[in-house]
């Protein structure tokens, strides 16, 4: 369209009219309608997850005990060893080098290198691959070695001091011969042993002691011990998984936009590989998410 | 858009990020450890103000690798004042969320016992004679 048309449609119709206008010439915060419209998609993500972990807070402060993350999560691969937290800071740190590989892919969109963002993406999959191999290691531990399952959760803590009580009632002791107490605050996790049902057949189930409260509000009532809240195995799965569920995608997306990439599909739109831009605001997204992910769960 | 700074520089806020993030989970890690006895077992702060304390400096530090993953990475400290605006006023009503949904879990687990008490009480039985409520057979019936 010639200046002067131009110019003669402002004092006619006004900016509106200006057919360059609907074809998208002036971009809304200067970003492009893509990038804008994946910031308000993560906004409304991060409302989700925020409502999921608002939920864990919320079912936590309702129970009376609940489970210690440095006891729960501390199984790691290969060694049988307690440590707590180890595993857990090795998937952070995993999603944190994905991020920075990411963000260096981005940098090399910008220069339009074709082969540096191919090569750093490449690297960003592979970090979170590994996330979710660890992830499903994380999870193998719990449900199988553990008994952890959205419905049941055997990691419990004592909500006061007490003693062991044998089968017939009397005070259990130790192999060394001294009293077997527990103290309020201490984590215990329940196992499972096979028992045989009244129909003959063995069913699997866990081992509950009996045992007697000797301090506090409780003292001197008796009962077994009890597995701990439910909801913990329900949340942790539930939320950990959306969180999971979001690298899996981020993985499978990466994938098509490096195969794009090196393709040159995007060299030829000529515009600083802006997709790459976009699947990377999604990817640093799901290491945000992560960070509130392991404040909640492993470090509070 | 990072347009105004040098490759160098891009390059720079890279590394500079991978160990900020790092160094800060470390330090949580570590005083996540300290604090419940897993490195000194006579030190622990898992009660009172000691553990409002330990809270705190956890919710400090993932807030400023939030930040940093916000600004930086994901390039917020480059955008136009209005996109930054529209993205993070709306996640101020998560504080609300927040001291809603606490308030509504303490209430709870406060008043357990009560609840397991009302759910296990039973009813009086009615008493003999005139039957009361206006949605009894009888009364419907005048």
């Amino acid at each position: 369209m010639a200046e002067t048309s131009v110019a003669h449609a402002h004092e006619t119709h006004g900016q509106g009219d200006d057919p360059q206008l609907w074809e998208g010439a002036k971009e809304p915060f200067k970003a492009s309608y893509g990038k804008l419209m994946m910031w308000y998609f993560l906004v409304s993500d991060a409302f989700t997850f925020a409502g999921f972990l608002i939920a864990y807070g919320a079912l936590r402060f309702s129970m009376p005990t609940w489970p210690e993350p440095d006891f729960v999560f501390a199984s790691f691969p290969f060694v049988k060893a307690h440590w707590p937290l180890v595993f857990v800071t090795f998937m952070t740190f995993v999603l944190i080098f994905s991020s920075v590989t990411m963000v260096r892919a981005v940098q090399e969109g910008h220069r339009e290198n074709q082969r540096g963002v191919v090569f750093w993406m490449f690297l960003t999959i592979l970090g979170g691959a590994t996330f979710l191999g660890s992830q499903a290691y994380e999870w193998t531990t719990l449900i199988a070695a553990e008994n952890m399952t959205v419905k049941q959760n055997p990691f419990g803590r004592h909500i006061a001091d007490g003693i062991f009580l044998n089968e017939d009632g009397t005070e259990a002791k130790k192999p060394d011969g001294t009293p077997d107490t527990f103290h309020k605050g201490e984590s215990y996790l329940l196992h499972m042993h096979p028992v045989r049902q009244s129909d003959g057949t063995m069913k699997d189930e866990f081992i509950q002691r009996k045992m007697k409260y000797t301090t506090g509000a409780y003292a001197g009532q008796t009962g077994i011990q009890e597995l701990g809240p439910k909801a913990f195995g329900a949340l942790f799965f539930f939320i950990t998984g959306f969180h999971g569920f979001h690298v899996f995608s981020g993985v499978l997306f990466l994938s098509i936009i490096m195969i794009n990439a090196a393709s040159g599909l995007y060299a030829a739109r000529k515009n600083g590989y802006e997709m790459v831009e976009k699947i990377g605001l999604y990817w640093h997204f799901v290491d945000l998410v992560w960070v509130f992910v392991f404040l909640v769960f492993y470090l509070l | 858009m990072a347009g105004h700074q040098t490759y160098e520089e891009q390059k720079a806020l890279v590394f500079r990020g991978l160990m900020i993030l790092g160094a800060v989970t470390i330090v949580e890690v570590v005083i996540a450890l300290f604090a419940k006895g897993h490195i000194i077992p006579s030190i622990r702060f898992t009660e009172g103000f000691g553990h409002y304390l330990y809270m705190l400096l956890m919710i400090g530090f993932s807030l400023f690798k939030a930040y940093f993953i916000v600004f930086y990475f994901m390039h917020m400290a480059y955008e136009v004042r209005g996109l930054v605006l529209s993205v993070l006023l709306p996640t101020t009503l998560l504080i609300w969320a927040i001291i809603a949904f606490f308030q509504e879990g303490s209430s709870w687990g406060a008043r357990r016992e009560l609840i397991k008490e009302k759910n296990e009480e039973v009813a009086k039985p009615m008493p003999a004679g005139k039957p009361q409520g206006y949605l009894l057979p009888g009364v419907m019936k005048g």
